[in-house]
């Protein structure tokens, strides 16, 4: 038996929720995690007694806030092994996080006929960015070939790179087909060639320990509110020398040195890259996640994330009619997949009916759609508040849905 | 919550053995749409002859909610002038969205249940976005 790693009905209000008279089963995470209560408490307890903007004011207030903004910076920092908590960047999200690497050092450092090596099975955001840098400076993009199961190879990946790769860009984990990626031997293969290795950590910083020198990757992006935090805050960490190479994006308060009316000079990292008002609460709240996850420990984490994925796998792919995507195992997070004759929303319909949420649709994944060759997935994705007992009840569901449709 | 509100025995008539399904040899007009949100896609094709909708085809992937739809659309609108049809798209809209009470054409009727699912409401106008494209288009 699978238990959940944590107390859900103790710890995550939101789970005490009935859906149409059922037991809410959260299987939505990888579109975003519940929030955990201390993590609810510590973004009303800034905001009731310590609310005020950050490294501008001389006052109490302003010193209490900036102080807990720069330990959430530098909690962050340790939970992804950073060197220091300057290459630490606050951003929006993963989404905002890519944009500005693609920005930030691709305009500056990327130039025509240069290549972009990624994945088929990225999401817009680590896609996206990518095509419109390439689309400015005349470069390219290049693709990985995926195996049939959903895998990358790393003969694969070196059929892709040349002597004109500046950038090689993967997300450790999927977000349709759950494959963990060999981000820290595709790292070693762009450096080889001498380009940057960035990594969209959207799927995997909440579901396994990451240690960014350990993987020798460049740039990594990745969002608050999958990983317990709040929306509207994520992460953009990158190796200092790069971080202090590239051109900020983002122009205004608190980003600068001097100005005077024709010009300006750049504040030191991470202020550079951070104009304007930053999400505080948010990356307090954010801090206060990484707390919670620490508390559990982050392999905790990932043997959780793996089994139910895995299991989830396992128990769909026998089902009649049921088409699950991705490698079997090792697999961690999600499990998409379609129910014969069956359109997504129709299965999500039913399953919501019974108090189950998943998630359907191209999970912002359209070319990972056409090469699967579907329109469309299902998808249950699981964090540390699931267990067995909700992939009981998603293989009820789908039986029960099949039996609906196929009356 | 019942779930047959929704898929009314007429919808998943209609979703299993859509009408007017296929192509048109020839057709005068047609418009292709897609719903971003879910990547489900129609595309209708039209044989308009003497201001009337002499023919009819429509095609795609899509949930029931969308099929059926186009489905019945496509029954309420042969053999109707194209104002006609452009009111009998523009009622529905109001119909499923909860704007009107006034019964539409046909099967279409059966859709009603989809105003209290706002996220489906844009399949069920998936069919009908798409005649008014059509219509919209030069010949």
């Amino acid at each position: 038996m699978i238990t959940a790693l944590v107390d859900i009905t103790e710890d995550f209000p939101i789970l005490k929720r009935q859906i149409h008279g059922h037991r809410l089963i959260y299987l939505d995470s990888a579109a975003t995690s519940q929030k955990p209560q201390s993590v609810i408490d510590v973004l009303n307890h800034y905001y009731e007694t310590t609310n005020a903007n950050v490294l501008r004011s001389v006052h109490t207030l302003a010193e209490e806030s900036t102080l807990a903004l720069e330990n959430a910076r530098e909690k962050i920092a340790q939970f992804i092994h950073a060197t220091s908590p300057r290459e630490v960047i606050f951003t929006r999200g993963t989404t905002e996080s890519l944009n500005t690497i693609a920005r930030a050092w691709g305009d500056k450092f990327f130039g025509p006929g240069d290549e972009i090596v990624l994945s088929p099975m990225e999401h817009h955001s680590n896609l996206i960015p990518w095509q419109q840098l390439a689309k400015r400076t005349g470069g390219h993009l290049k693709f990985i070939e995926l195996q049939s199961d959903g895998t990358i190879t790393l003969d694969e990946v070196k059929r892709q790179i040349t002597d004109r790769t500046r950038i090689v860009t993967l997300s450790a984990v999927s977000n349709v087909l759950g494959t963990i990626n060999p981000v820290a031997e595709v790292a070693r293969l762009a450096h080889q060639a001498g380009a940057i290795m960035v990594v969209d950590g959207a799927q995997s910083v909440p579901h396994q320990p990451t240690d960014v020198q350990a993987w020798g990757i460049d740039f990594l992006a990745f969002s608050g509110h999958k990983m317990l935090g709040p929306t509207g805050i994520g992460v953009l960490w990158g190796k200092e020398a790069l971080l202090e190479a590239a051109d900020p994006v983002v122009f205004g308060g608190e980003m600068i040195a001097y100005v005077d009316r024709e010009d300006a000079t750049w504040a030191e990292l991470p202020a550079k890259f951070e104009g304007g008002t930053p999400h505080i609460a948010g990356a307090i709240g954010l801090g206060a996640a990484v707390d919670y996850l620490t508390a559990i420990g982050m392999p905790r984490v990932e043997e959780h994330s793996r089994i139910l994925a895995e299991e989830a796998y396992a128990r769909l792919a026998n089902l009649n009619g049921v088409t699950v995507y991705g490698p079997p195992i090792p697999r961690t997070g999600v499990a998409a997949f379609n129910i014969t004759g069956i359109h997504p929303h129709d299965v999500s319909q039913v399953l919501d009916s019974q108090g189950i949420a998943i998630r359907a649709g191209h999970h912002c994944a359209q070319p990972l759609m056409h090469w699967l060759d579907v329109g469309s997935t299902a998808r249950a994705s699981f964090y540390l508040y699931n267990s067995d007992r909700d992939i009981d009840a998603l293989v009820d569901g789908i039986e029960v849905t099949k039996r609906y449709f196929n009356r | 919550m019942n779930l047959d509100e929704i898929y009314r025995e007429t919808i998943l008539d209609h979703n299993q053995s859509p009408r007017n399904y296929g192509h048109l040899d020839h057709p005068t007009k047609s418009a292709g749409l897609l719903n971003p949100t879910c990547g489900d896609q129609i595309q209708l094709e039209l044989l308009i002859h003497d201001g009337k909708i002499a023919d009819v085809r429509f095609s795609g992937q899509g949930c029931s909610i969308s099929m059926a739809s186009a489905s019945m659309m496509t029954e309420a609108i042969k053999g109707k002038s194209i104002d006609e049809a452009l009111l009998i798209a523009a009622d529905f809209k109001k119909f499923v969205t909860g704007d009107s009470s006034d019964k539409p054409l046909g099967d279409l009727e059966a859709l009603q249940g989809v105003s209290q699912f706002p996220s489906r409401v844009k399949c069920a106008t998936l069919a009908h976005n798409a005649l008014e494209k059509a219509m919209l288009l030069d010949e």
